[in-house]
């Protein structure tokens, strides 16, 4: 349960090596907090981050998971664990995904579905998990890390972003459908976020930061918002985008 | 979904961190005992008028049993004895109002008459006579409750100590508390003889209520935005019930009147900003300009004297829909210095806090969970609000735990499960009675749930 402050007691990070996950955990954690779980499919790789936790947050207790995204069957299970050992889970944000070697061309068919699996079936059936937790809770919040390559699918990542354009719709659903239990959604579309994902590319215009994206997100929660883009440009980009004429997006979309 | 129609959101008074359950409202012992049966893993609480601020009296996900009085609830006085025996339903508003005319008064009320008889001992609650007086569970002869079992159990301190100081003060999770019998105060008037003093800092208001073993009731108001040689500066008042003898010639024709009238019900209008350190900053120093530099005696009126803002019904709202927090600590007399430390603290976060109060407590009484021990009480107000506030609160706990003292629980926003632990050792041999007295674990709110008090 949050406290009378607003401070959840216990944060869940799901894809606990994501760089803007633990931006997000960095900027929401506060005095108040009791426990953080730090979910990563191997959970050593989070030590790290566990470790600058405990640092700043001595009385915080940090829990690491193991989770994979890929294996859907284990994900009610992993959620009922933790709700078992650490109580309700107040806050959870799902960070996970993978970007991998587009375009699509060029990458081979266990890849593309390794990359639509964990974005789009992972996220579907964690969030699933996730909210029928606190559903029975009556209360709790969940961050979805989504994107705007979901908003309109460029040529150079059409398996990213569909995944992440069906997950983000089953978010929006899901979102209005738990309204009523107590349960807020939060969708975080961020554009081109300069992290060690993205390192390898070139950055694209409006292209933001996990600490950028991270304090968008506390204060959208702090708003009781639905959907949130970062930079907030990126709304009205989008809206022009989605309409652009074909012939204009692709070039458009080629960029970049 | 039919469930779904009887779901409700609730919260404290200080209408933070609200959540949904299943409220079901008492219709006697047959029908809570099938309700009882009947609860999901989410458990139940009783819920009487929701003036803790924070969440005991919720349960989210879970079933809240609303303890309302129709107006029809058992009120019963024993003259001879000096007692009433009372459906837990009851006000002590209605008390109050039924009673003072008789010449009988409540043997402990807070700052507001809106507390049921069952929150009344589920918070022990205390009041301006705590130096003399104890707590309210220390004026309780008996109480029956209903158990998880749907077994309805008599307890008294003689009989069932255990289990009837592990429900004194408990929070409501032993059981449902149905009636209890209490001993009640004999008064000639309906007036409080007053006695008003300024104090200009705060040494001089600590050192001043330390001799008030004279009086019944006494209680300082201090400025919390007050800074410099000016910090904790207050008004005390003191006083006890008039006689006969104090009252004037009108007064003394009809000395047992009493009828409290709410003036206004404040709309759900106010915007979250308006309660802010410069509106606050001028009302504190209007309020301790209004009060006489020169020590007053004069009468005032019980609601006046005890219950200023049940004047206004809700006035919560004047927070806005960001709610406010509650803050209440104790620190052993021995701390006085802590005490000047978090107050020169607070007065240094600026926070918008009126009507802070500091009090001095005599002795506890035995409840496992009773808040009030022998020292120094402060309780404030703060709209929730500012990004340092739950860092600034968690440093003050920690000076509060350090130095010995502890939290109130039916006022508590934000404190540790660890917090709970340090502050009150004998929460361990607590929840060895409680799980006892709830073999099934049924007893849950949103309270107990963030501070672990219930293992089961």
């Amino acid at each position: 349960m949050d406290n009378g402050l607003g401070i959840p007691q216990t944060i869940a990070l799901f894809g606990a090596t994501s760089e803007i996950g633990q931006a997000i955990v960095r900027e929401i954690i506060e005095t108040g907090v009791s426990n953080v779980i730090l979910a990563a499919r191997n959970p050593e790789n989070a030590g790290e981050f566990a470790n600058e936790i405990s640092a700043l947050y001595p009385g915080v207790k940090v829990d690491k998971v193991a989770f994979d995204a890929a294996n859907f069957a284990s994900h009610a299970e992993v959620v009922a664990d933790v709700a078992r050992r650490h109580g309700d889970i107040d806050l959870a944000v799902v960070a996970f995904g993978l970007l991998g070697t587009e375009p699509s061309t060029g990458a081979s068919v266990n890849e593309i579905v390794e990359v639509a699996q964990v974005n789009f079936t992972g996220t579907v059936t964690l969030l699933k998990a996730l909210s029928d937790q606190m559903r029975a809770q009556r209360h709790g919040r969940i961050v979805y890390l989504s994107s705007v390559a979901g908003e309109r699918v460029r040529l150079s990542n059409p398996v990213y972003g569909s995944s992440k354009a069906g997950a983000d719709g089953y978010a929006q659903g899901l979102a209005d459908a738990v309204a009523n239990d107590g349960v807020k959604i939060l969708i975080v579309r961020p554009g081109f976020v300069a992290s060690k994902m993205t390192a390898h590319l070139k950055p694209a215009p409006f292209a933001t930061t996990p600490g950028a994206v991270a304090s968008a997100t506390a204060k959208a929660l702090r708003r009781e918002r639905v959907i949130v883009w970062v930079p907030g440009l990126l709304r009205w980009v989008f809206v022009i985008f989605r309409h652009l004429p074909l012939a204009v997006w692709r070039k458009v979309s080629a960029k970049g | 979904m039919n469930n779904d129609i009887q779901m409700k959101r609730l919260a404290g008074w200080g209408n933070t961190a609200a959540s949904n359950a299943k409220v079901v409202s008492f219709a006697g012992v047959d029908s809570l005992s099938v309700t009882l049966n009947g609860v999901n893993p989410r458990g139940a609480i009783a819920r009487g008028l929701g003036r803790s601020y924070g969440a005991p009296a919720q349960n989210a996900g879970g079933t809240v049993i609303l303890m309302e009085d129709d107006g029809e609830a058992s009120l019963v006085l024993d003259s001879a004895k000096c007692t009433v025996t009372a459906d837990a339903r009851v006000s002590l508003d209605r008390i109050m109002r039924e009673l003072i005319p008789r010449g009988w008064f409540v043997p402990v009320t807070p700052g507001t008459r809106q507390v049921t008889v069952g929150g009344a001992i589920a918070s022990d609650i205390h009041g301006k006579n705590h130096h003399v007086d104890g707590s309210f569970g220390a004026h309780v002869q008996r109480m029956s409750l209903m158990t998880s079992e749907g077994v309805v159990r008599e307890l008294s301190p003689t009989s069932t100590p255990r289990e009837f100081w592990a429900t004194v003060g408990g929070m409501g999770l032993t059981g449902v508390i149905l009636d209890a019998t209490f001993s009640m105060l004999p008064i000639e008037t309906s007036l409080m003889k007053v006695e008003t003093s300024r104090a200009a800092n705060l040494d001089e208001l600590m050192q001043t209520m330390s001799n008030d073993d004279e009086y019944r009731y006494s209680v300082a108001w201090i400025d919390l935005l007050a800074r410099g040689t000016r910090m904790g500066r207050g008004v005390l008042t003191r006083g006890d019930h008039a006689k006969v003898a104090d009252l004037g010639g009108r007064e003394a024709q009809s000395p047992l009147d009493f009828e409290p009238k709410s003036l206004i019900t404040a709309p759900p209008i106010f915007p979250s900003g308006l309660l802010n350190r410069f509106t606050v900053a001028a009302f504190n120093e209007a309020w301790f300009r209004k009060a006489p530099s020169r020590t007053h005696i004069g009468n005032e009126t019980i609601t006046t004297f005890f219950h200023p803002l049940d004047g206004v019904q809700k006035w919560n709202r004047l927070y806005g829909r960001a709610g406010f927090v509650q803050y209440q600590f104790v620190l052993p007399f021995e701390a006085a210095d802590t005490m000047r430390a978090i107050i020169g603290k607070l007065s240094n976060a600026k926070y918008a806090s009126f009507l802070a109060v500091l009090k001095y407590f005599g002795r506890g009484d035995a409840g496992h969970l009773s808040f009030p021990m022998p020292g120094w009480t402060l309780a404030l107000d703060v709209p929730v609000g500012g990004r340092s506030m739950p860092a600034t609160f968690g440093e003050i706990d920690m000076m509060v735990l350090d130095a010995g003292g502890r939290h109130y629980l039916a006022k508590d926003s934000h404190i540790s499960a660890e917090s709970v632990r340090r502050g009150y050792p004998r929460l361990a041999e607590w929840q060895a009675i409680r799980d006892e007295m709830d073999p099934r674990g049924i007893w849950h709110s949103d309270l107990s749930r963030r501070l672990k008090l219930t293992t089961k």
